[in-house]
């Protein structure tokens, strides 16, 4: 099942250390349709993490109500799956175990196992069962990662900058690698990125966020047909437009020479 | 050095020998029944050469990548071989040590043997008494542990009570020992449980208090409820610092042995340290002491066999 989600003027306060307020998220309406993938982008401290954090159960909003497929999120689920930056793998499990971890616990991986073997293959790690999360690299632990969240289902997954951590080759197969999965198993995606590039080259809809008041500056369709080109002269407008958004599109600068 | 490393354990075995046969003992020791100083020396260097090749040829025949080459611990053993003659000659030989306090080592070892029906019974009451300590000090601790870290309520009430008793001398606790139990036997077991109890309850809890945050949410955000968390997120997670909780319990445990064996007991390996004690019998508390650390050694190897076991998702950072 695909689930559609919607944040309904949603607010979060936190208390620092100090005891000062800080508002983390500033009063945020969006309705996210099912299926779509949508890339939260914007400096640290704009509120996209808490966004994310919200909608998996892991924080509780100050004000209003988040809502997965109509029902309203309380707390942490299987129907939300929730991949972060740091791959979070058990090191005390195997890949194999850690895959099969939420089967496990909901009572599921007798009548599920096969699935383990299957979203092994699905992120290319097929043969690494045996393998220690230590003894694999960066990549290959944030496949791992991905496949542990999938295999419960969700109707959203959720990804607070999964690939941030890795090279950018990688990166880039990586982003390939989560179009592939979401074509084959429909599900809504929201992914936290600070990459203006990767949100341009995967995301149906780019909520584009500032900080201080942490806000939704921008909501952008994206037009463009999946597989994009990152030198089609429409991918590189809507770059630059979110860069001006976000005040990084640098100075304009007279050419060096003309031709 | 290459070609001697192999010899150095024979040549130190030479030397010893020929200071044990050679130089007549100080007329101020007591005579021993046997050279079994000599005869124990002779035993150490024909096993380590013996263990030495077999292990080599196993590790051969396995094909298995050697961590050590053969003959690694020759100089180990030949200086060991060393240390035991000094004091040899500053003993039984020239007497240069007080010699109450330092009999020679022949009356040390002759004891190990020719009290040996004694020292089994001591070892084996020794064990009773550590286990039912060990077992007991390490389930309580581990689940008060396991509270402490996991419930607010649990650390509110337990951790003043852990900070009160946990440095308590084991000494302190004989007077109300003794009114509480009937039998001495649990008594004592009861003063190694604590020993083990204090350093299991604090390192449980702080490795559960450090179990990295993000795993108990993915666990979350993958279904699974809160027993589940506890027992295959935080147990695993703590377990090295589990383990660490252990050791020093263990440690503790045998420095209690001394203790606990003060109250009512009628063998035990540390009554019989203590026995030998008061009655200036010092080889034979040097052979109790041997014991002691032989049994401690054990246990403790014994240990890390099971703790690489469980905790071998630790090691080997290979990456590839």
């Amino acid at each position: 099942m695909v689930g559609s989600i919607k944040f309904e003027n949603v607010r979060k306060t936190f208390i620092t250390l100090e005891g000062e307020k800080v508002n983390a998220l500033n009063g945020v309406d969006l309705e996210i349709e099912k299926g779509k993938f949508v890339c939260l982008i914007g400096p640290s401290g704009c509120g996209k993490s808490t966004m994310l954090r919200l909608l998996a159960g892991l924080d509780t909003p100050t004000e209003g109500t988040v809502y997965l497929s109509d029902k309203k999120i309380t707390k942490a689920g299987s129907d939300r799956g929730l991949v972060f930056q740091a791959h979070n793998l058990f090191p005390w499990l195997n890949i194999y175990d850690n895959i099969a971890f939420g089967l496990k616990a909901r009572g599921l991986f007798k009548q599920r196992h096969d699935d383990v073997s299957s979203y092994m293959e699905l992120v290319g790690l097929k043969g690494f069962e045996r393998s220690f999360p230590h003894q694999l690299s960066g990549g290959m632990c944030q496949r791992a990662s991905l496949a542990r969240a999938l295999i419960g289902h969700p109707q959203a997954l959720l990804l607070d900058e999964p690939l941030g951590a890795l090279d950018a080759f990688t990166r880039m197969n990586m982003q390939d690698e989560l179009l592939r999965i979401k074509k084959e198993q429909d599900m809504t995606m929201i992914m936290v990125t600070h990459d203006v590039d990767e949100a341009v080259y995967l995301a149906d809809m780019i909520v584009v966020m500032t900080p201080r008041p942490a806000k939704i500056e921008k909501i952008i369709n994206v037009g463009l047909s999946q597989p994009r080109d990152r030198n089609n002269p429409e991918f590189i407008r809507l770059r630059s437009q979110i860069l001006k958004i976000l005040d990084f599109a640098g100075k304009e600068q007279s050419p060096e020479y003309n031709i | 050095m290459k070609i001697i490393r192999p010899l150095l354990p024979l040549l130190s075995l030479v030397a010893a020998e020929i200071v044990a046969i050679a130089i007549p003992d100080s007329p101020l020791h007591q005579k021993a029944a046997h050279p079994y100083f000599a005869v124990l020396l002779l035993i150490v260097t024909a096993v380590y050469y013996i263990a030495a090749i077999l292990n080599d040829r196993i590790s051969k025949n396995k094909k298995e990548v050697k961590e050590h080459p053969i003959f690694y611990r020759a100089p180990f053993i030949a200086g060991t071989i060393l240390f035991g003659n000094l004091l040899n000659i500053f003993t039984a030989k020239t007497a240069l040590f007080p010699v109450l306090y330092f009999p020679s080592l022949d009356r040390v070892f002759g004891t190990l043997i020719e009290d040996r029906a004694l020292i089994f019974k001591c070892i084996g009451f020794s064990l009773g008494i550590l286990a039912k300590g060990v077992l007991g000090g390490l389930f309580v601790g581990f689940f008060t542990g396991l509270a402490v870290g996991f419930s607010k309520t649990a650390e509110y009430w337990i951790n003043p009570i852990i900070r009160i008793l946990g440095p308590i001398p084991s000494t302190a606790w004989i007077p109300i020992l003794l009114v509480v139990f009937t039998e001495a036997r649990s008594a004592s077991a009861f003063i190694i449980g604590i020993s083990v109890w204090f350093p299991t309850v604090v390192l449980t809890s702080s490795g559960i208090a450090n179990v990295k945050n993000s795993y108990f949410e993915v666990s979350s955000t993958l279904g699974a409820g809160t027993l589940y968390k506890i027992f295959h997120i935080g147990v695993p997670a703590a377990m090295p610092s589990i383990f660490l909780g252990l050791f020093n319990g263990i440690c503790g445990s045998f420095v209690a042995l001394m203790t606990a064996e003060m109250i009512g007991a009628k063998y035990g390996i540390g009554w019989y340290v203590n026995w030998q004690k008061e009655m200036m019998a010092y080889a034979n508390v040097y052979a109790g002491l041997i014991v002691i650390a032989v049994m401690f050694y054990l246990i403790i190897t014994l240990l890390f066999k099971v703790r690489d076991r469980v905790l071998g998702w630790q090691k080997g950072v290979i990456k590839w």
